[in-house]
């Protein structure tokens, strides 16, 4: 009969499909990996690019806090001690990540700790500055 | 999300912080500057969260974290009295520091969360940017806890100073670099604990010799050291947002260091390698038989209450002895028989910066009567009266004259130059920098010696008569 061999036939050509299709996804991986480090060494260093921002971050907090008003230097440290407490950033990622042991713990600590200071600055920062009040005239 | 749009995320919460700083260019715009300023943390908390792949669960953890660390902020920032501010935000400035330490471990114990390498295999920069992230957070941690401490008053104000103190901590600081050097070659975890406990001993060591007067430096520095460890941190998580507010905090920080620096004529320099404030005994010495004349509260509330201007100079002593509200019901008391009352501001009067501002708006003092040192020193001589209460050494003309002084060339209040001075004193001590003050033996001064706030009470009485 020829339907079997036929059939086996498709079966052999089904295979060899399949082995060149498994090829050629891994042809894609590796190029996608070698385009991905060309683009990395075409692109900047994150530490020039993280110098180019905090040089010019603190340009900028420079000309924003020397216009600051002496009479809220207090409100100043409380809400900057609020902003610093961004760190929570870096907190959230260890506890969500999920890297069980230490990054875990550490993570929850720190999200507890940034949480106390950004709570505990903006409002403490509100309470000051509701109190400033003009004249009644 | 998408990465690129977590940065675009990211970059609207800075300008919310810058926007929350430039706020406080004025009174009227400072409330929204504080909105602005929460709008940007919640924006970079919830989108870091939407960024996080499969949190799942952690959610939970990270929800009660929050939950327990906001409720306890909350009670703090409700209940603290704005006398207790200074030590309030030592304590904030800690937190900072002891979060960025804890966000390097856990970036040192599972790296490939924040995508700097597997662990054993770091990349060299992250490993760098993580030993100045987590020094600069334990520098901040211990320093903080210091002058929280000497704050609280839990432990003396007094300069604590002993031999090769400075070589100490050049030595730790030197050993800091080899310790890093180690970590580099190595990614030895022996190494990245011994630099957090180095550092940590460092930050004790730095604060312990700086004397109480000198906090306002010192709480300005610790706020400035915070923002540059989130910064620190920000390099190790290539986080823009983190360098960012950590740089915006960090400047911050470093300005009001050097516009307390100014205020007291000193090196940045001489004020960290501290021991001023230490040879009190020695300044003391010639007091001598010099006479003052002591007043009483009739005199006061006479002479004010007949004259045309009063300026009112708070300094320390006013904030410890909670006098706010009773020096505000004098002013209005002379307010009422038409006399001008203005306050007057030293940059460095209290323990921190703007702390003297702040309790006289607690007790409703409008901020339009209060003025700063520059503003404000010309009126001295068309003054009446000049009221001190709780201030000494930003007083002091031997500042403008003596040139043996250890104050000569800080800029000080004009109080001299008034045709009258009284000065609420508790004792005929000298200040906190034990120094001689000329103006309490002059002949137009009158020496009211006892507690700031019953004397104000005191006044407020014979005024009512």
């Amino acid at each position: 009969m020829a339907s079997e061999p036929l059939s086996r036939q498709a079966g052999d050509l089904a295979e060899q499909a399949q082995s060149l299709s498994e090829g050629l996804s891994g042809l894609a991986q590796e190029i996608a990996q070698s385009s991905a480090q060309v683009v990395e060494h075409a692109g900047l260093s994150p530490i020039v690019i993280g110098l180019t921002v905090l040089v010019l971050a603190v340009f900028v907090g420079y000309h924003v806090v020397w216009r600051v008003t002496p009479a809220l230097h207090s409100p100043l440290m409380g809400v900057t001690n609020a902003i610093s407490s961004v760190i929570i950033v870096g907190g959230l990622i260890a506890a969500g990540s999920g890297g069980g042991g230490v990054s875990d713990v550490m993570g929850f600590l720190a999200v507890t700790l940034a949480s106390i200071n950004i709570f505990g600055g903006f409002l403490v920062t509100h309470r000051m500055l509701s109190m400033f009040k003009k004249k009644k005239r | 999300m998408d990465a690129n749009f977590a940065a675009l995320f990211y970059l609207i919460a800075s300008v919310c912080f810058i926007m929350a700083l430039k706020g406080l260019s004025h009174p009227e715009t400072s409330r929204r500057g504080n909105f602005f300023g929460m709008i940007g943390m919640a924006i970079a908390v919830l989108t870091t969260l939407l960024v996080l792949p499969n949190v799942g669960l952690n959610l939970l953890t990270i929800f009660a974290g929050v939950l327990i660390g906001g409720s306890i902020g909350t009670v703090i920032a409700l209940r603290v009295q704005m006398t207790a501010l200074p030590q309030l935000v030592a304590a904030f400035h800690s937190l900072v520091g002891l979060a960025a330490v804890f966000v390097a471990v856990a970036a040192f114990y599972n790296p490939s969360a924040y995508g700097i390498g597997s662990p054993g295999a770091i990349k060299l920069n992250s490993l760098i940017e993580m030993s100045v992230g987590v020094a600069i957070g334990a520098i901040t941690f211990t320093g903080s806890v210091i002058a929280f401490l000497k704050l609280q008053g839990i432990m003396s104000g007094r300069p604590i100073v002993f031999a090769m103190q400075h070589w100490l901590n050049l030595g730790l600081g030197i050993l800091t670099v080899l310790l890093v050097i180690w970590l580099c070659r190595a990614e030895s975890g022996v190494a990245f604990w011994l630099i957090i406990l180095v550092t940590l001993a460092l930050g004790v060591l730095i604060i312990i010799p700086i004397g109480g007067a000198d906090m306002p430096v010192v709480i300005s520095m610790l706020n400035s050291y915070s923002g540059w460890a989130a910064a620190g941190i920000g390099f190790t998580l290539e986080n823009n947002l983190l360098i960012i507010a950590g740089s915006l905090v960090g400047s911050s920080g470093a300005i009001l260091s050097y516009i307390m620096c100014k205020g007291m004529n000193r090196s940045f320099v001489s004020v960290i390698l501290g021991g001023f404030g230490g040879e009190t005994a020695a300044a003391a010495a010639d007091l001598g038989d010099k006479t003052y004349q002591l007043g009483s509260a009739e005199d006061a509330a006479f002479m004010m209450r007949n004259a045309e201007k009063v300026i009112i100079i708070p300094g320390y002593g006013f904030a410890v002895a909670q006098a706010q509200h009773a020096l505000r019901e004098m002013a209005d008391l002379l307010k009422n028989e038409g006399v001008e009352v203005i306050y007057a501001i030293h940059p460095v009067a209290g323990r921190m910066p703007g702390h003297m501002n702040v309790l006289l708006a607690e007790a409703s003092v409008p901020y339009d009567e209060v003025f700063e040192m520059d503003e404000v020193n010309r009126d001295f001589a068309a003054a009446d009266v000049a009221f001190v209460i709780g201030a000494n050494d930003v007083t002091n003309p031997s500042a403008k004259t003596d040139k043996t002084s250890p104050i000569y060339g800080m800029p000080v209040l004009n109080v001299d130059e008034a045709q009258n001075v009284f000065f609420i004193k508790r004792t005929m001590g000298s200040g906190y920098a034990g120094i001689d003050n000329p103006l309490f033996y002059m002949d137009k001064t009158r020496m009211l010696l006892s507690d700031a706030k019953k004397m104000c009470e005191d006044i407020v009485k014979s005024l009512g008569n």
